[in-house]
């Protein structure tokens, strides 16, 4: 175990400034003409300072309040990253109420589970779509009372009552700020340290989704120990474009840029994303691996399409850039040659590509959630982009672990930050305890015990520190087990292999107790469609793309060199992919396979295609599947398809 | 404000013919303000033919059409589109090489004024006069939910958005009445849903009349207030979508007559 990190006292906060709406309060007293935030809207970048941030959230707080808003209320948030919705959040807390921020791609039945569990009365959404989705639930729900909306367009001819916009709520709240002018300042003042100040509901890939409560201790600790560890400034620009639900977009978008004083920036919309990123050039950036991965094929996607000369000159800077850093990251020194040719890519490649992404300012990259393909990595670490790994979860307040700069591992995701102390329990789970550890499961006693014990959160990861103290993570405790002949098997160490695959998008691993492994495979569109397009294969949708025998023949590639990779690895070696087959739907979280940030849900997958786990192990070339869909409405139906299944080639073995 | 009493446009007995064929015949309607009204048929039927006289594509050979209590009946497309009247087209028409901003920008052209000159060096009134276009255009950009494809030129759009934004060139000349020819054809189920919503809430917030020619009959009868029915260039049926539904006429001339 590694001696604990001297305590700064970051956990001890100052009764001025020991809530978030306080932390705002102050900024807009020291910082007043700092951008707060920005938004782009009607292709514009409008700007709010800290002053205004803080007046519009009091302005939100006061319409709350003028709804009988108590202390203890919980308020649903929903929609994309809105100013608005920020402000919301802060209303909340200002007036002691917790903010519920739920993903805003869920679809009815996940959300009335969440409002009716957290039992919130309010509701701050973005537009129709989610009043249209909250007013169902309202029906059936005993709790949900006031529904309140940013974008009025559609919502004109609605009539239900407890129904407004936040222009009508503001207007309300200054009426009652005339009758109340010091009701604000009360509310704000009662507010502590320990009040819960989110409760961020966790897409279990087991059962429902449980509340996890933060107070504003937890985050405020934990934001201000990752932004010292990491040495963040008041000047950094970051793009807030990653659910509001989850608990990363909270604490970068939220919590870190309160703590520090530095600007967020709303994207246009969910579409404009990467258009946004460049307009922005962001210095601190966070992307779980599928964000890293979906620009690597963009940009691997447009060099294709250059002439021929260009598409040499960029691929040969390209493997040159990877090259080196995967020495520097081996510790193995670069050849001279090397180094001297680095400078003329960084003029005729990297700067250019960097700029074009928007990556020209990063200082600091974050990639986390999920391992990242060791290619991608070395792909923008090479191109000079300071991508780290880190570890955290929800119970955490997030950050765990971060990769030191100057101390980037591929496999490992680096080492505790300030005031984290962590420790392997006999069973090889990692356990640790922080300032951020949270303060249970709302409303469920049994998981909080299960998770945190005397202090120690049980990750539920199954890793070990190594010599240098760096942690590694191997796979969810849980999910490793034993092949049939006793052979050591992690699922997801499989499965993130073949993610590493551009064409790969999804994989699910089956072996526990069975003679070897077989993989369920979700292809890539975009990638293998233009891969088909390339070699002139004509195909309609997803499903019929995925059964292409040339398709296959093409996982079939990318299996074999995962197997490769296994065969080196001394422990898992005995757990290579056998058969596989492609499924004929993408995994879809509507369909509940996987969890919104997308996490494979392994037990459900398991009992949904129970039929197409039997083909696998009877020898079968080809099975029969009929598989429910939900649509994006919450209807249901039946899809029929014929699915393949593929051998791979007789397992390899590493020549000593 | 108050606005205007009277319907917004009134078809009186117009026909319209090519040679010996009539493909209008003797038809009449009219479409009061801030409806949506559906025209209906089977192929061949007259819809487009009927929405071409109203734009001034055609001339009607007998009969008056009035917008806004005037009547005018022989004014050109340009001289149409000055009075309020915009429409998209059944088969897209954009510049394709263009960038979706400018062809939306194009749907501007009739309200800017000003000298080439001016319009040329891009200078004081001529440069205000833009910024205040470009800003009308955002909203619709942002109203239509196609900020992503702000600068990709339309020929290299899918279908169903090169569609939204014919709608979006239409919106630009904010027309008091807006006539869609067949705005959901060619699309899958969930590129009609945004279309209806885009419609009604083009309806909704701008107060826009809107005449729509369509097939998917779902469609129609969610997002109708009134269906108006042609067959053979007459009109057979015209009244609320629950109503024309069970006209027996429209039943015959979309099911045919059982010759018994």
């Amino acid at each position: 175990m590694k001696p604990v990190a001297e305590s700064t006292s970051a956990s001890a906060l100052e009764s001025e400034r020991d809530t978030f709406p306080k932390l705002v309060r102050d900024n807009a007293r020291r910082l007043a003409d700092k951008v707060a935030i920005r938004e782009k809207d009607l292709g514009i970048w409008q700007t709010y300072t800290w002053p205004q941030y803080f007046e519009q959230a009091r302005h939100i707080a006061l319409g709350l309040a003028s709804l009988g808003f108590a202390r203890g209320d919980r308020v649903a948030i929903v929609g994309d990253n809105r100013p608005q919705l920020y402000w919301a959040v802060m209303a909340a807390q200002a007036l002691g109420g917790v903010p519920v921020p739920i993903y805003q791609d869920s679809i009815e039945r996940e959300m009335e589970y969440i409002v009716e569990h957290s039992e919130a009365r309010f509701a701050v959404v973005e537009d129709q779509e989610q009043v249209d989705k909250l007013l169902g639930v309202r029906t059936r729900s005993r709790h949900l009372q006031h529904l309140v909306y940013d974008d009025p367009r559609g919502l004109r001819g609605y009539r239900e009552p407890g129904l407004s916009s936040l222009a009508e709520l503001t207007e309300l709240g200054t009426k009652f700020e005339a009758s109340h002018p010091a009701h604000f300042d009360a509310e704000l003042a009662r507010g502590a340290a320990d009040d819960i100040a989110i409760v961020c509901y966790t897409s279990g890939t087991t059962g429902a989704p449980k509340g996890a409560m933060l107070s504003h201790r937890n985050l405020i600790a934990t934001a201000r120990n990752a932004a010292r560890f990491e040495g963040l400034r008041e000047d950094e620009e970051v793009l807030s474009y990653l659910p509001m639900a989850w608990v990363g977009d909270h604490v970068f978008s939220y919590a870190q840029a309160i703590v520090t004083g530095f600007a967020i920036n709303c994207p246009e919309s969910a579409a404009t994303v990467l258009a946004d990123l460049r307009e922005i050039a962001p210095t601190y950036f966070f992307g779980p691996p599928r964000i890293w991965e979906s620009i690597l094929t963009s940009v691997m996607l447009r060099v294709e399409d250059a002439a021929a000369p260009k598409r040499a000159l960029v691929h040969f800077f390209l493997r040159l850039a990877q090259d080196i850093e995967r020495k520097r990251l081996g510790r193995q020194s670069v050849p001279v040659w090397q180094r001297l040719l680095y400078p003329l890519g960084s003029l005729l490649v990297y700067g250019p590509l960097k700029d074009n992404l928007g990556f020209s300012r990063v200082r600091r990259a974050y990639t986390a959630g999920e391992a990242i393909g060791p290619e991608i990595f070395l792909f923008f670490r090479g191109l000079g982009i300071n991508v780290k790994q880190l570890y955290g979860m929800t119970e955490a307040s997030v950050f765990v672990t971060i990769q030191r700069d100057g101390d980037v591992r591929l496999d490992t995701v680096g080492t505790p930050i300030t005031d984290v102390e962590i420790r392997i329990s006999d069973a090889g789970e990692v356990l640790f305890r922080s300032p951020g550890v949270f303060q249970g499961y709302a409303k469920n006693p049994e998981a909080t015990r299960q998770t945190l014990d005397g202090g120690w959160i049980h990750s539920g990861d199954a890793g070990f520190l190594d010599r240098d103290g760096h942690l590694v993570i191997i796979d969810r405790a849980k999910d490793v087990s034993r092949l049939a002949d006793g052979t050591m098997f992690a699922p997801k160490f499989i499965e993130n292999k073949l993610k590493f695959s551009p064409y790969v998008r999804e994989a699910v691993c089956i072996g526990q107790a069975r003679p070897c492994v077989a993989a369920f495979i979700n292809i890539d569109l975009a990638a293998v469609g233009n891969w088909a397009e390339r070699r002139n294969i004509a195909y309609t949708s997803y499903g019929d793309l995925a059964q292409k025998p040339e398709v296959y023949e093409l996982i079939r590639g990318e299996v074999e060199r995962v197997n490769a990779s296994l065969a080196e690895d001394e422990i898992l070696r005995g757990a290579q992919v056998k058969r596989f087959l492609i499924l004929h739907k993408e995994l879809d979280p509507d369909d509940e396979e996987i969890t919104r940030t997308r996490k494979v849900r392994r037990g459900y997958i398991a009992q949904k295609y129970a039929a197409l786990i039997d083909a696998l192990y009877s020898g079968q070339d080809r099975v029969q599947v009929e598989a429910k869909v939900t649509y994006e409405d919450g209807r249901t139906g039946t899809m029929r398809a014929d699915v393949v299944i593929r051998d791979v080639g007789a397992p390899v073995r590493v020549a000593r | 404000m108050s606005e205007p009493v009277g319907p917004l446009l009134e078809v009186d007995g117009v026909s319209v013919r090519f040679g010996a064929l009539i493909a209008v015949n003797r038809v009449s309607l009219r479409i009061r303000r801030r409806e949506i009204v559906a025209i209906i048929g089977p192929n061949g039927a007259g819809k487009t033919t009927l929405l071409n006289a109203v734009s001034g594509f055609y001339h009607p050979y007998e009969g008056r059409i009035a917008f806004e209590g005037r009547d005018r009946t022989h004014l050109s497309p340009p001289d149409v589109a000055a009075l309020g009247i915009a429409r998209t087209f059944q088969n897209v028409a954009l510049f394709k090489g263009m960038s979706v901003l400018d062809n939306i920008m194009t749907g501007r052209l009739l309200k800017m004024s000003g000298s080439f000159l001016l319009e040329a060096l891009y200078w004081g009134p001529a440069r205000r006069q833009e910024l205040e276009h470009r800003a009308f255009v955002e909203r619709i950009i942002d109203f239509l939910e196609i900020q992503a494809i702000r600068k990709t030129p339309a020929g290299r759009l899918p279908y169903g958005l090169q569609k939204r934004v014919e709608l979006a060139r239409a919106l630009a000349a904010e027309p008091k009445l807006l006539l869609l020819d067949e705005p959901m054809a060619g699309m899958n189920v969930e590129e009609k849903e945004d279309m209806c919503r885009f419609i009604l809430d083009v309806n909704q917030e701008f107060g826009t009349t809107i005449a729509l020619i369509e097939h998917d009959m779902g469609v129609v009868m969610d997002i109708s207030d009134r269906v108006v029915v042609l067959d053979y260039g007459r009109k057979i049926a015209d009244g609320e979508p629950a109503e024309v539904r069970r006209d027996q006429a429209v039943l015959d001339a979309y099911l045919g007559v059982a010759h018994a």
